[in-house]
């Protein structure tokens, strides 16, 4: 029941946030160059001048900033994005369509990202100052600064053309009509090398993180007295530290929902993953820009939900937390 | 801030990056002799792969790829420390204003802080640009409006700090106006944070800049990594050293920064030192 009051009052906090992407869109339109209406029509002169007119109309464009607001506003409430001429449907559905590819493709980096980066920090913090630990270390370093789209054009140099493992881009093999597991397993080939290429920076991040946590929380008393009761050392790592430990890495992970999103744009460009990344790129290249806009709004309320979804592991994990 | 040079001389990976830095300067420097004429100029015969002549071989059209990537570290430099500069600047506004004056003032603007932090940063970018048309100018306002909170959430952290302190009391006491104790006393004392965290900014910074002009948006007069890098997506079977050596160059920048940047913030930031 607790739970359920303290997701209503996440919910409402979520209010401000979404309007303000709102004022921000709003702004966004009226910053371009030219009328407003040209921009929301896609500015590709696809646009007839009937639905130009059928857009100042409904976008109230002739009358005062504020009455025009109040319409953009009713508008996105009802998830009304707009039509895109240059696709031929509308910008909502369009992007519901992909949401499902890039879904998968962020759960899938962000777990790669999570499971490595914890074990991978786990053993540079247990081996501190070992070989292990200036390996790790280096490997974090490196891929810090490596930018993610490069990197999955260098994997493919590697792994698609001159060893031929995997398979270039795409979601699956065009024309092969695969079922059943068979389609599983295609999917999952084509999603290796996107998946690493976006999980590798916070993969770094994340194993740096728990590095940091975990000698942190290896001085504190808890843990002397967890040992002076004479609990192994496999026992205090896991039962005692590692629990702690991960509280920082949950806080990280909603911080960082925002730039996964953000980077899986160029990554699904480099490998022609059909998600909203490629349906970003593509509004770019018809100077979409409306298109863009519904995509910026439909990524920023993701990372609401998934900050709300991160909150709720948080008091979940930690015990301490009244809510 | 002495005290803190020396700690940095004594980090060896500090040194490295810095050493990094001296040649990417160097390279910035050097490349009009180096290279002589205009970087997008026909040099050679399209695709020859590295050899004598051509040590990273030539590009769809023929251009050098060693005069590419040469005249391509003015951009990502000139770009990431402005975009930099502009974050600071937009950083210590919002961030001092909320720290000094604290109450509601604080609220909203940290508020504003916190939603800037949550949206798509990388996307908000890609839009700004595509609204205000692909140049260098507006990379830079665009990298620098979605990368200001984290200087504002560190200035209002030390404005909160030093606002109570005897010291800042102390002028407030002897009549100095909110000018006088902004600029004469908070802000010299939190410089250094500044400078720690503003010098991995450039880093970031140079990153979305690469991933901007790699999507198209980038300025299509200016010579930069990521363009060079989107051009040869296309003829990757065949000619893999057209990308690899621009993203070479944006990953060792990049590397360096972070080192020198991480050495600085150790040196000048002894609290911050097991982040």
């Amino acid at each position: 029941m607790r739970l359920i009051r303290y997701i209503g009052y996440r919910l409402l906090l979520a209010v401000p946030v979404i309007l303000g992407i709102v004022v921000l869109n709003f702004f966004l339109i009226h910053l371009a160059p030219g009328d407003a209406a040209s921009v929301l029509a896609g500015e590709t002169g696809a646009a007839t001048p009937e639905y130009m007119a059928q857009l100042r109309h409904k976008f109230g464009l002739d009358q005062p900033l504020s009455a025009q607001f109040l319409h953009y506003l009713l508008n996105m409430a009802h998830l009304d994005l707009g039509y895109s001429f240059r696709n031929d449907s509308p910008v909502a559905a369009l992007i519901f369509d992909r949401l499902w590819p890039t879904a998968l493709l962020m759960v899938t980096a962000f777990v790669i990202a999570l499971a490595l980066g914890i074990l991978l920090g786990l053993i540079a913090a247990t081996g501190r100052n070992t070989w292990r630990d200036g390996v790790i270390s280096l490997v974090s370093l490196v891929a810090y600064a490596t930018p993610g789209f490069w990197l999955g054009l260098m994997m493919i140099v590697v792994f698609a053309i001159r060893l031929e493992w995997l398979p270039t881009s795409g979601f699956d093999t065009v024309g092969a009509y695969n079922e059943g597991w068979a389609e599983v397993a295609d999917v999952a080939r084509h999603l290796v090398m996107p998946a690493v290429a976006l999980a590798l920076f916070y993969l770094a991040l994340y194993a740096r993180l728990m590095r940091a946590t975990v000698l942190e929380q290896a001085g504190m008393d808890y843990v002397t007295t967890a040992r002076a009761k004479g609990q192994t050392e496999r026992k205090v790592m896991t039962g005692h530290v590692m629990k702690n430990a991960l509280l920082p890495i949950v806080t990280m992970a909603g911080i960082q929902a925002g730039n996964l999103i953000g980077g899986s744009i160029v990554v699904e460009t480099v490998f022609g993953w059909p998600g909203i990344g490629t349906l970003a790129f593509d509004a770019l290249q018809s100077r979409d820009l409306n298109l863009l806009l519904g995509i910026f709004f439909i990524s920023a309320c993701l990372v609401v939900v998934i900050n709300l979804v991160v909150d709720l592991v948080y008091v979940t994990l930690d015990p301490r937390i009244e809510i | 801030m002495r005290a803190g040079l020396s700690r940095f001389a004594r980090n060896r990976l500090a040194l490295l990056g810095a050493a990094l830095l001296l040649c990417l300067l160097l390279t910035v420097i050097l490349a009009p002799v180096a290279f002589p004429g205009d970087p997008f100029r026909l040099a050679g015969r399209p695709l020859q792969p590295p050899d004598a002549s051509f040590p990273l071989g030539t590009d769809t059209l023929g251009r050098d790829v060693a005069a590419e990537v040469a005249y391509g570290a003015r951009t990502s430099l000139v770009i990431g420390i402005g975009a930099t500069l502009g974050a600071i600047l937009f950083g210590v506004v919002i961030g001092g204003l909320a720290g000094f004056y604290r109450g509601t003032v604080e609220v909203v603007l940290m508020r504003l802080t916190e939603f800037f932090q949550t949206i798509p940063a990388f996307i908000l970018a890609i839009l700004i640009v595509a609204i205000l048309s692909p140049s260098v100018t507006n990379e830079v306002i665009a990298i620098a409006l979605v990368s200001w909170p984290a200087i504002a959430r560190l200035v209002r952290g030390e404005f909160v700090a030093l606002g109570g302190r005897e010291f800042v009391l102390a002028c407030a006491g002897l009549g100095a106006g909110d000018a006088r104790i902004i600029f004469r006393h908070l802000l010299p004392n939190c410089l250094s944070q500044i400078i720690a965290v503003g010098s991995l900014l450039i880093g970031t910074s140079i990153l979305i800049e690469a991933g901007l002009s790699f999507l198209g948006l980038g300025d299509p007069n200016v010579m930069s990594w990521g363009l060079v890098i989107s051009a040869g997506r296309a003829v990757l079977r065949s000619a893999w050293w057209i990308c690899t050596f621009p993203g070479i160059a944006i990953l060792l920048t990049v590397l360096a920064i972070n080192l020198a940047g991480d050495g600085l913030n150790e040196a000048l930031n002894p609290r911050l030192r097991d982040r």
